[in-house]
């Protein structure tokens, strides 16, 4: 639905030269939620606001519904017809929703269908209907400044849809709400997404939201995608960053001696005593560091870090069996984490993941 | 002079300064809201980036405002004359005081439109607007208590600049005051002039505040109008003033 190609935008001002996406392939299919994540200046809203050409891309190409929108002349403000007609067929919304003061909850949802020129009987009874459908229509004739932030996303996200788009884009929709707010509105996104076979590609900085919603992730890192997928891909993936933070398993080891594994458990493999068997057959003494089960991206899914006493060297053979079981092994090595700098925003990540589990 | 000599001259004075101020801001407000919003979206990163045209018009509204009124009203007197056909009387003096005036509105006008937040100029060039569509659905209608600020404020200053065009024959209050006050030693008169115009002065504020504020209050975004802020930042002081009053009667 959404495809770019060798996306790259480079900012020039006053002589210097910003890179904020770098050569970006992003392949969004149709009808699923997708999540962009990654650190502060990513060039996560750069990539997003070349979807619609708000930015004009330096180089590559952005295909939506099967139209290349860089072909379509004009930039930003200057945009030609086409290009605006284009627009108008993709929704978006912001993390400050930014919403008109000047006018009421339902003028700003009918704007959208001002500029497409529908008459005034259709424009209110659409954002009527729409207002209904993100569970306002008793604030229709409310202002903006009247409304809590869920409820200003609300209607920004009726406005994003009153154009009847394939496309959703959300900016970090979520950033300015609390908790409770924020998983309400990604409902919201995941019910319309469902109802409407919306495609939808938002931009988060938070870990949970990619695991609430989203069928497919990317993690950028200085404007370039350095893992994508889908949930499932990601998390079968060994040593991937994403997989890592969407789902962590902590618990430090009892010494150095021992030899440590974070072990990931998929669909069938789930209900199986495979632990038990590992120390009966091998004679071995496992300690549990740390387990979790959880439901990412709609799959049952389990992580366990154990610990087998001796180097890794004197555990190859009970490492082959846990593998044969068609589990997902992976060493930790206890120094790596904290000294590799690429690993930071996973770590970080984690941080941010691991305080909520506290807070809940 | 008695109040019924007085009489006449000032509802005569009032209606003429009425009429001067009412036409010159009417005008004032359809050349200066165009050229201040100009002013904003030519300039560097703006809708309309034309860096040539944003100085061109930047340096003529400069110049015109920083004429003072009465040299203005002199160069102004062969334009007058093409116009009106006249270059004394009340009409005579509406030229230059809507184009003393059309500069000064529209810089109040571009600080205002340029207060308006760019992420609704994105979502609605998101939406697929073009310049004019936000233009008229962004910009001004989300600057208008700012704008009827500025409006305010013109008003004021063109009764100001108003008093001068009496030495144009155009009358008004600023000219009796002086006439009779300042040449005929009448200084009732000035007095009464000078309550007239405080009180009209101060009506049209409290008018535009209300105005400003009444549309503040529906949107509520960005704070309270200007107005109000001046009475905020004055709490200290008052805060200050009870503090004192509390340790005078402890003492
Ligand atoms: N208009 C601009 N002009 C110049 N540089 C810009 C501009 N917009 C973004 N950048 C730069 O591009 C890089 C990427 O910015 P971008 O806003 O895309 O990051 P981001 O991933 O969205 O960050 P955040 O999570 O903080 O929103 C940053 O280094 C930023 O400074
Ligand atoms: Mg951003």
């Amino acid at each position: 639905m959404i495809t770019t190609s060798g996306l790259t935008k480079i900012y020039r001002s006053g002589g210097r030269e910003v890179t904020a996406i770098d050569g970006v392939d992003l392949h969004v299919r149709e009808g699923e939620v997708f999540g962009v994540i990654g650190q502060s200046g990513a060039g996560k809203s750069s990539l997003i606001r070349c979807v619609n050409l708000l930015e004009r891309p330096t180089s590559g190409t952005v295909t939506v519904d099967g139209q290349d929108l860089t072909a379509l002349a004009g930039r930003g403000p200057r945009a030609s017809k086409a290009l605006r007609q284009a627009r108008s067929r993709i929704g978006m919304v912001f993390q400050h929703f930014n919403l008109l003061s000047s006018r009421t909850v339902q003028e700003n949802v009918e704007l959208p269908l001002e500029i497409l020129g529908r008459s005034g009987r259709e424009r209110s009874a659409k954002a009527l209907e729409l207002l209904d459908l993100v569970g306002l229509a008793d604030k229709a004739k409310a202002y903006p400044a009247q409304l809590s932030g869920g409820q200003k996303q609300r209607v920004g996200i009726a406005r994003a849809l009153a154009g009847d788009p394939k496309v959703l884009l959300s900016d970090e929709a979520t950033s300015a709400l609390d908790p409770e707010t924020t998983r309400s509105i990604l409902q919201l996104l995941r019910d319309l997404n469902r109802q409407l076979g919306l495609t939808v590609l938002l931009i988060t900085h938070e870990m949970d939201v990619v695991k609430t919603v989203c069928d497919s992730a990317a993690l950028m890192e200085r404007g370039r995608v350095v893992e994508s997928g889908t949930v499932g891909e990601l998390l079968a993936t060994p040593g991937s960053q994403l997989a890592a933070a969407l789902f962590p398993v902590g618990g430090d080891p009892s010494g150095p001696a021992g030899t440590v594994l974070d072990i990931t458990f998929h669909g069938e493999s789930t209900g199986r005593p495979v632990i038990s068997q590992l120390a009966r057959n091998y004679n071995v003494d496992v300690s549990i560091l740390g387990a979790a089960v959880d439901t990412v991206g709609g799959a049952q899914i389990g992580r366990m870090r154990i610990e087998l006493p001796g180097r890794y060297e004197d555990n190859v053979v009970p490492v082959g069996f846990l593998r044969e079981q068609g589990l997902q092994v992976e060493l930790v090595d206890p120094d790596e984490e904290a000294v590799d700098p690429d690993e930071e925003a996973v770590v970080n990540a984690k941080a941010v993941v691991n305080a909520k589990e506290v807070t809940k | 002079m008695t109040w019924s000599e007085m009489q006449p001259l000032l509802s005569q004075a009032s209606w003429d300064t009425l009429y001067m101020v009412g036409w010159s801001t009417l005008i004032a407000i359809v050349g200066g809201l165009p050229l201040g919003v100009l002013l904003v979206l030519t300039d560097r990163g703006g809708l309309l980036q034309n860096v040539v045209a944003n100085k061109v018009i930047g340096q003529v509204v400069n110049i015109a405002r920083s004429l003072p009124f009465i040299i203005l009203m002199v160069a102004l007197m062969s334009f007058t004359r093409l116009i009106t056909g006249t270059t004394i009387g009340r009409d005579a003096a509406i030229v230059p005081l809507a184009i003393g005036a059309i500069p000064f509105f529209a810089r109040l006008v571009e600080t205002a439109v340029r207060e308006v937040d760019h992420g609704l100029v994105e979502a609605v060039q998101a939406m697929g607007g073009n310049t004019w569509t936000i233009v008229r659905k962004v910009l001004v209608p989300e600057a208008l208590p700012s704008l009827i600020s500025s409006a305010t404020t013109t008003v004021v200053a063109l009764i100001g600049y108003s008093a001068m065009a009496g030495t144009v024959g155009a009358g008004g209050l600023g000219d009796i005051a002086i006439r009779y006050g300042y040449q005929r030693f009448e200084t009732g008169l000035m007095w009464v002039t000078v309550a007239v115009l405080a009180v009209v002065i101060a009506l049209i504020q409290f008018a535009g505040d209300a105005g400003a504020r009444a549309l503040h209050r529906r949107g509520g975004r960005g704070g309270p109008a200007p107005r109000l802020r001046l009475l905020k930042a004055k709490e200290p002081d008052t805060a200050t003033a009870t503090d004192a009053a509390g340790i005078r009667r402890t003492a």
